[in-house]
């Protein structure tokens, strides 16, 4: 009998396509597992609504319960329990840190964007950095530039 | 409580429709941008936007409409429910500033009031989508405050352009002829009560720069897009928008 344990564990192995140091338990996009015997109805929000990522995110769920020997999986995306920063782990933060992307600060829920303007420079730690665009590579990262150790670095965004 | 569907989903088509106008034109950025920051800027808010609208979309698929792609991609202009303001060509940066900074200010106060949307997706949508919007209303808000009070020229770019976009703007907040059927049935608190706050919101920064916004009880709105009534700007974009789709509507990449 696969247990809700057993079903985390395995959705641990699923990285997000675009930081894939992180899992999809450690971003915090898994709402709701539910099982009936041999099925398995996974529930996951995005971190942003038009992040291009979730399709592969899906298939990726699919295969790896398939893997494990799972016969039907469901997956369900929706918005009933929204997606924000702090739902990242610890494990997922310090992840991100070792991967050069600074974590989102943990807020609360009331994003005061001043937080953006000294970010904690991945690198070298130094919080003499500034904002250069609150706009990234992707969807969930911004810019910035650290002062002390003269790197441009990234953050993963708080929302 | 019974909801007025059909006033629901009307509501649902112009704020998916704006999103994915607006998204489109921003996209046009890609490449062009004055700046590589603002190239990006430009960039990722029109894939927030296009997601955004999508997520628009299949809520009203799930009220009974058609998928999302073949809404988006294969209705003709008159079937679009946008306001003029997001279809205008961009323009340059500075028209394209203005207009981001007039619609998004508008946009998050919108989603901002739909958190207590009677229809439960629609409440739960728009407390996701509001967060995101404030980075596209700082990222506004920066810029105008920076280029409005910077030098003569990028003063009187940004005031000739606020000139020409504040009837559009306007033109955001036409009325629905279900208007009073939206109030009552808690869906939205209406278009009316939407402009106030945005008319003081604008104001707060346009008062931070050397900017002069116009009276705004003697501008005639530009209204129409909400039924139909389109720029001629609006056909080419939506030609070339579902080119592929039309080419192909199985084409995956």
């Amino acid at each position: 009998m696969v247990t809700e344990e057993n079903v985390k564990e395995w959705l641990d192995e699923v990285k997000d396509p675009e930081i894939p140091v992180l899992s999809l338990i450690d971003l915090g996009v898994i709402t709701k597992i539910d099982i009936h015997e041999s099925l398995v109805k996974v529930a996951m929000t995005p971190t942003f609504v038009g992040c291009p990522a979730i399709d592969y995110m899906k298939n990726d769920i699919v295969e790896v319960l398939q893997k494990h020997g799972v016969k039907e999986v469901e997956v369900d995306v929706n918005f009933e329990q929204s997606w924000n920063s702090n739902k990242i782990t610890q494990k997922g933060r310090k992840a991100l840190k070792e991967f050069g992307l600074a974590p989102p600060p943990k807020h609360v829920l009331i994003v005061d964007l001043d937080i953006l303007e000294h970010v904690q420079c991945p690198n070298c730690n130094s919080t003499n950095t500034e904002l250069k665009s609150p706009f990234g590579p992707t969807a969930c990262r911004s810019i910035h530039h650290c002062f002390d150790c003269k790197e441009t670095f990234e953050q993963f965004k708080p929302l | 409580m019974m909801t007025n569907t059909e006033a629901l989903k009307e509501l649902i088509y112009k704020m998916a429709d704006d999103q994915l106008i607006l998204g489109h034109r921003n996209s046009e950025w890609t490449g062009f941008g004055p700046l590589l920051e603002e190239d990006i800027a430009f960039s990722s808010m029109a894939q927030d936007k296009v997601g955004q609208s999508y997520a628009l979309y299949q809520i009203l698929n799930d009220l009974g409409e058609g998928d999302p792609d073949t809404v988006a991609f294969m209705r003709n202009a008159d079937q679009f429910h946008n306001s003029q303001l997001v279809e205008l060509p961009n323009g340059e940066y500075d028209f394209s500033l203005v207009r981001h900074f007039l619609f998004d200010t508008a946009e998050a106060i919108r989603f901002q009031m739909l958190t207590n949307c009677s229809h439960e997706p629609l409440a739960q949508l728009a407390n996701k989508i509001k967060g995101e919007l404030r980075y596209h209303t700082m990222h506004a808000d920066i810029w105008i405050k920076q280029l409005g009070r910077a030098t003569e020229e990028s003063v009187s770019k940004l005031q000739d352009s606020l000139d020409r976009l504040i009837p559009y703007a306007i033109g955001v907040f036409e009325p629905s002829p279900m208007e009073d059927q939206i109030i009552e049935d808690k869906i939205f608190e209406g278009e009316g009560k939407l402009r106030q706050q945005w008319e003081e919101a604008i104001l707060v920064v346009i008062s931070k720069t050397s900017l002069n916004l116009p009276d705004l009880s003697l501008v005639k709105p530009v209204y129409g897009g909400r039924v139909g009534q389109h720029t001629e700007h609006l056909q080419p974009l939506l030609d070339e928008m579902s080119e592929v789709f039309k080419i192909d509507p199985t084409a995956d990449w």
